[in-house]
């Protein structure tokens, strides 16, 4: 006898969601750090070093986020280390972020005024307080948007992971869909969840977006 | 540990992988094809006078934004057959696709129309242009040579997203891949050179798409 959809199967969604933030937000954080070093080393004015993060970034750009999990996940399968499966997705997540982060706050660390860096160095900071105190706090704000939309891409892109075999809340959807039968409603109900989760984050990217073009047209 | 890689494996299946990549671009430029169809309706629908339509478009654009293409693929997998739609993985794979990329067009389109400026139009009468003259030089060139950046980029990001379409085994290149993977058990070896297969994929569209630009849009506009 087939179970119906019921409230067992939607708290076992929920804990599916559940491992979807918790995964979300080791990436971001560690994305947020990597990325950072990233932009840095994007903007740093060694030729080689910029060409090189260059690279890096149009990797992850010009390849599917799928096969970027595939070869971190079974690359790390590899080296003998018996890693937990979401560890091994985290680590292919942060990856991914912090080429996308990195290459968001690049340009924004580009668009701070050239005026702030010769300032800067006017007045005799060194590099890492002219980034720290005038250049960074500037870049944030105008990144800002972008940051909270890549936020929102991040949170769909978990749902890969339910393709390597990793229980969040796509493979939760699919594997209470197979045991009930109802995949419309099962799928409308993941579905509806990612909805929640990501569309208040995108409306207030969207809105900041507005905000800060009010701000750069005065 | 004794695992030396073996990428031999890669290299007797390339015949299978090259024309896994033509069913990608296939994927991708049938996708691409529907999403602008669906693109231009939405338009169209978005600034209607009925508000119900007007309602419709902006939540269908949040919905298919704000949800993950695994998701929406698996939940048309199965709603079509239930509206009398009974395809194959690849045609539904297609669908899937379009109706995403749709998603995207609308807002898309809907910026290059509204970068045209009315008095473009009325300026191009007054020169003693006709209607197909002002629509051919003064509306489309110029709305499409605005949305033209990221109509290509769409393109680039729907044919990488492709490669989740194997997950209702869908022909194209990762499907190809997982075939050829549990065949031979050479997972990364498989999946590292098929990542690169992609990353010529996007770099060879890359290319294209700027020696498209270069010889039709590289007029100076002022």
């Amino acid at each position: 006898m087939t179970p119906h959809f019921g409230l067992p199967e939607f708290g076992f969604l929920l804990r599916g969601l559940q491992w979807t933030v918790l995964l979300t937000l080791v990436a971001f954080v560690g994305g947020c750090t990597a990325g950072l070093a990233v932009a840095l080393l994007r903007t740093c004015g060694h030729r080689s070093v910029e060409w090189s993060t260059r690279i890096y970034i149009g990797i992850f750009q010009g390849t599917p986020l799928l096969l970027q999990l595939f070869v971190v996940y079974y690359g790390l399968a590899l080296t003998g280390l018996k890693l937990d499966a979401f560890v091994a997705v985290a680590i292919g997540f942060t990856v991914n972020a912090s080429a996308f982060l990195g290459e968001i706050w690049r340009g924004a660390i580009q668009a701070v005024p050239r005026g702030q860096t010769e300032a800067a160095m006017a007045l005799g900071l060194h590099y890492s307080s002219r980034m720290r105190d005038i250049v960074l706090p500037q870049a944030i704000r105008i990144s800002l948007p972008a940051t909270i939309g890549y936020l929102v891409q991040l949170i769909k892109g978990t749902s890969l992971a339910a393709i390597v075999g990793f229980i969040e809340l796509a493979r939760a959807g699919q594997i209470v869909s197979n045991q009930t039968y109802q995949p419309l409603l099962v799928f409308g109900v993941v579905g509806a969840m990612y909805f929640i989760l990501c569309w208040p984050l995108s409306w207030w990217g969207s809105r900041m977006e507005a905000r800060l073009a009010l701000a750069g047209q005065r | 540990m004794g695992y030396t890689l073996d990428f031999s494996v890669v290299w007797h299946a390339m015949p299978a992988l090259l024309w896994g990549c033509v069913g990608t671009l296939g994927l991708a430029i049938a996708g691409m094809t529907l999403a602008m169809l669906i693109g231009i309706a939405g338009v169209a629908a978005r600034d209607a006078k009925a508000a119900w339509l007007r309602a419709v478009v902006i939540g269908f654009v949040e919905i298919v934004r704000n949800t993950p293409f695994l998701v929406q693929i698996f939940f048309l997998f199965f709603a079509l057959p239930l509206i009398g739609l009974k395809l194959n993985p690849t045609a539904t794979a297609i669908i899937a696709l379009g109706v995403n990329g749709g998603a995207y067009a609308i807002e898309i389109i809907r910026g290059g129309v509204q970068s045209i400026h009315k008095g473009q139009v009325e300026a191009g009468y007054a020169l003693g242009l006709h209607k197909g003259q002002v629509f051919r030089f003064i509306v489309l060139k110029p709305a499409l040579r605005a949305i033209y950046p990221s109509l290509t980029g769409q393109f680039i990001m729907l044919t990488l997203t492709s490669s989740i379409c194997s997950a209702v085994s869908a022909y194209e290149l990762t499907s190809v891949a997982q075939r050829i993977e549990s065949d031979t058990f050479r997972s990364f070896e498989v999946y590292f050179s098929v990542t690169f297969l992609y990353l010529a994929i996007s770099w060879l569209l890359m290319a294209g798409f700027a020696i498209i630009s270069h010889r039709f849009f590289s007029y100076p506009t002022r």
